[in-house]
């Protein structure tokens, strides 16, 4: 525990002591304090599960806690509902937006709130709300429905509401999570704007640079503990706050071996295929993976690396062109196929696609294997030699659930892509897609991802790997193509991190410029050295 | 075989789908979907029969079958919003409740000789106005008129007022409703009751003013199914939801009338009182309820105002994954 003491004067707004909440065999908040300050931006840091969410749904009267009290302005509160919490002036941003998308922006704001009695006036309201956006530069019109509006703009309507309700108290659930980084630096100058005008604001975020940028002090939470209580941020580092939400020094940089590669694996040729609008998604796209090697795809989201993994996994059928897996011709195969060759999907939508949100560990990871031995005799299936797999694969990939009957959906988001990756991995593919394989997890579990990719990349697997954090992408992959539009815009070859001019060139690579364009750009830039 | 008489009773029996389809679509836009309407329906049937029987007072007996259907209304209620358990089989149980309750207690009710009735009336003015007169506002019970009352009032609830926007929102999104302190559960119990006592209007309706009398489960006759798919044709809107109720009332007519004539455009009549042609048409109403919920569901997904989002599905504050 580090203690903190940095604002002596400041008035406390929220304090909680020794809060303990429980979910069926997990404790989520184990004897957990927290001290909120008046005009302070308070991070609230942990890993995925460490229990962020649910301290602050404590606070926002959405969950009562077992034990422990929860103190505003000095005067104990006793949330028995959201309500309450509101009145109190909490106002909390879930990380999944709490919008009726059928409804226009005013009446979300207004849900809810005494006021108007019985009859809408919406025209008087749709005003009120305008004069209220133009003074926090939250930008949103009024008169749109939910539905219409992009996710920034969801958010603002999230802070609107909160601000119309006079809550000086804003707790933010993982608000950049969902966010482009121009939207961010909007974000972040709207909260500080905020904090002027005397708001407290509870930042809950597990990324780490984000807290640097933003907050002013932070409390970190492992495993429903808190491991550091209130401390200030100055002198304190990335490493030390990974330290203290991880429990163990997490390696940023790892080396890649250079190995020896194979064969072609995949190979595809002059690819199209359409989207879900019936619009070209791919035109002409063609490349390979060997045996060993991960192929790395940037691109805007949109711009047809969806729709690839789609393809060379057997999910939508190209209108031209051919796919080969080990040499035999793939093209528009059904899925079943690709299994029985032992191609592994790491799907973008784990919730959906990935998952049977509805079954238990045990059917969700048999899903592949089900009809094989030793799983699978005929037509029956043995649940005997199922629920020893499903137990090998939790052990082996520390997937941390009570136990393997229970429902995925209860997972938390670093659990379940461990559950993917057990079920995609533990038939050790000779070809595997991963899309956004890392994305929404925390920083061990991130880690814990690419040392698995990079384990599969050894044992001789062709990866391909689609990912919009360049980072990864830059970290992992042998080769990169940038995609536009369904086009490849250039092929990178020698990929290395921490290199701005590479990264120069890919960020214009996905917003257009083909490669060769580029070298004639890049060399009319470096004569001005 | 008169096509205005065809309409003016398609209207008239129009009334009572309308009533139904209007409690179904507040019930469903709060998340429940409730098919024992037609188990309701019959339990309001009986009971405001019963009570116009037994106490001479038709008005009573309205009230007394809203009040009577919203009761049990709440079975399915606590069945599927407090215990969470899945609305489609226990609407299905509620029918079957509806309808042994209704027989049971409704048993020698057919023997019962005159009862008071509600009243029949036309408007003044309105009854002359050539065709429309005669088709709305002609001779017509007065639940006919309070049917039309219903309709922009249920629109204006839904569209206009605080409340509806409530109901809305506990249909679509409960977390978000919940998350700005609206009761969830004690909203769904509201609209499941609301909805309760409009089948419940709606069976009295037919017993005491559109077809008077207590036939056990033929009172009813599958009405209240047909109101389960008029919401779907609906869109959940109430002003659909009235022209579907009409148009329905009048095909259930035209499926009556049209046996009666020998000749028809100048042909022998092939319904003319014939046993088997007259099942068969009886069917036509049902197998046009399948295909306007055929069509009433693409129709939905096209323009994206379908189903309200959260229906049937039982609310759980804070479970993940949702």
């Amino acid at each position: 525990m580090v203690d903190g003491n940095p604002l002596e004067a400041a008035e406390t707004v929220v304090k909680m002591r020794g809060i303990v909440k429980q979910f069926p065999g997990v404790v989520a908040n184990d004897h957990v304090d927290f001290t909120l300050y008046r005009g302070e931006i308070h991070a609230l840091l942990g890993e995925n599960g460490a229990g962020k969410s649910t301290l602050m749904n404590v606070l926002a009267g959405i969950y009562r806690q077992e034990h422990g009290h929860v103190y505003i302005h000095d005067r104990e509160v006793h949330f028995s509902s959201p309500r309450d919490a509101i009145m109190a002036g909490i106002g909390m941003v879930h990380q999944h937006f709490m919008l009726v998308p059928s409804l226009t922006v005013t009446e979300n704001i207004l849900l809810g709130l005494d006021e108007p009695r019985f009859v809408m006036n919406l025209d008087r309201y749709d005003q009120a709300i305008a004069a209220l956006s133009e003074q926090y530069g939250l930008r949103v019109d009024p008169k749109a429905k939910v539905w219409q509006l992009s996710v920034g703009e969801q958010q603002r309507v999230e802070l609107l509401k909160m601000l119309y309700r006079g809550a000086e108290i804003l707790i933010l659930d993982e608000p950049t999570a969902v966010l482009a980084p121009v939207e961010i630096d909007e974000l972040f100058l709207t909260l500080r704007s905020m904090v002027a005008n005397g708001k407290s604001i509870i930042f809950i975020s597990h990324k780490l640079n984000e807290v640097l940028a933003i907050s002013d002090r932070l409390t970190v939470l492992r495993r429903g503990q808190v491991t550091a209580d209130g401390i200030p941020l100055q002198g304190i580092t990335r490493r030390d706050l990974a330290r203290l939400m991880v429990g163990r020094e997490v390696i940023f940089e790892f080396e890649k071996q250079a190995h020896a590669t194979g064969d072609d694996v995949l190979c595809v040729e002059n690819i199209w295929s359409k989207n879900d609008k019936g619009l070209d998604a791919l035109k002409g796209v063609s490349f390979s993976i060997k045996a060993g090697e991960i192929v790395g795809i940037a691109a805007v989201a949109g711009n047809g690396q969806s729709e690839l993994a789609e393809v060379v996994t057997g999910l939508r059928r190209s209108s031209k062109g051919t796919v080969r897996i080990l040499g035999e011709d793939f093209t528009n195969s059904p899925v079943r196929r690709g299994i029985q060759f032992g191609v592994g999907h790491i799907p973008e939508d784990r919730t959906h696609v990935g998952t049977a949100p509805n079954l238990d560990v045990t059917d969700n990871v048999i899903m592949k294997n089900y009809a094989r031995e030793p799983i699978g005799h005929g037509m029956v299936v043995d649940m005997g030699a199922a629920h020893s797999f499903a137990k090998d694969l939790r052990a082996l990939y520390d997937i941390v659930v009570p136990n393997i009957d229970t429902p995925v959906r209860l997972l938390s988001g670093g659990n379940l892509q461990r559950l993917i990756l057990a079920r995609e991995l533990s038939g050790n593919p000779p070809f595997l897609v991963a899309v956004q394989p890392t994305r929404g997890l925390d920083v061990g579990a991130i880690e814990g991802v690419q040392r698995l990719l990079l384990k599969q990349r050894e044992e001789g697997a062709a990866i391909l790997l689609i990912s919009e954090e360049l980072d990864e992408l830059l970290r992992l992959s042998d080769r990169l193509f940038v995609f536009y539009e369904g086009e490849i815009m250039g092929e990178i070859t020698n990929v290395h991190t921490n290199d701005d001019e590479l990264v120069e060139q890919i960020g214009l690579m996905m917003t257009g410029t083909r490669m060769d364009e580029l070298h004639l750009e890049t060399e009319g830039a470096s004569h001005h050295d | 075989m008169d096509i205005l008489v065809i309409l003016q009773a398609g209207v008239a029996s129009g009334t009572v789908l309308l009533f139904a389809t209007l409690g179904e679509i507040l019930s469903e836009r709060s998340g429940v979907m409730n098919l024992g309407v037609e188990g309701m329906m019959l339990v309001g049937a009986m009971s405001a029969y019963s009570i116009a029987v037994h106490l001479g007072n038709p008005w009573l007996g309205l009230v007394v079958a809203m009040l009577f259907a919203g009761i049990i209304s709440q079975i399915h209620a606590f069945i599927t919003i407090t215990l969470h358990a899945d609305q489609v089989v226990s609407g299905l149980a509620l029918t079957f409740v509806g309808t042994g309750l209704s027989l049971v207690l409704g048993e020698g009710l057919n023997k019962a000789g005159t009862v008071a009735l509600l009243p029949t009336l036309s408007i003044p003015l309105l009854e002359h106005i050539p065709v429309i007169g005669d088709i709305f506002f002609k001779n017509h019970s007065i639940m006919v008129y309070i049917g039309y009352l219903f309709i922009p009032l249920t629109w204006y609830f839904i569209n206009k007022t605080r409340p509806g926007m409530h109901l809305k929102a506990v249909g679509e999104f409960p977390a978000a409703a919940d998350s700005q302190g609206i009761k969830v559960y004690r909203l769904r119990y509201l609209y499941v009751f609301i909805g309760g006592m409009l089948a419940g209007l709606a069976g009295g309706t037919i017993s005491l003013a559109i077809s008077p009398g207590w036939f056990s489960e033929l009172t009813t006759g599958g009405q209240g199914w047909i109101a389960v798919g008029l919401v779907i044709f609906a869109q959940w809107n109430p002003i659909r939801a009235a022209a579907g109720s009409y148009i329905f009332g009048a095909l259930r007519r035209l499926v009556l009338d049209i046996q009666g004539p020998t000749m028809l455009l100048g042909f022998a009549n092939p319904f003319f009182y014939n046993p088997y042609l007259g099942f068969f048409l009886q069917m036509i109403p049902y197998a046009f309820t399948i295909v306007v919920l055929v069509i009433g569901s693409q129709e939905a997904m096209r323009k994206r105002i379908g189903a309200p989002a959260a229906l049937g599905e039982p609310y759980v504050r804070g479970e993940r994954g949702k």
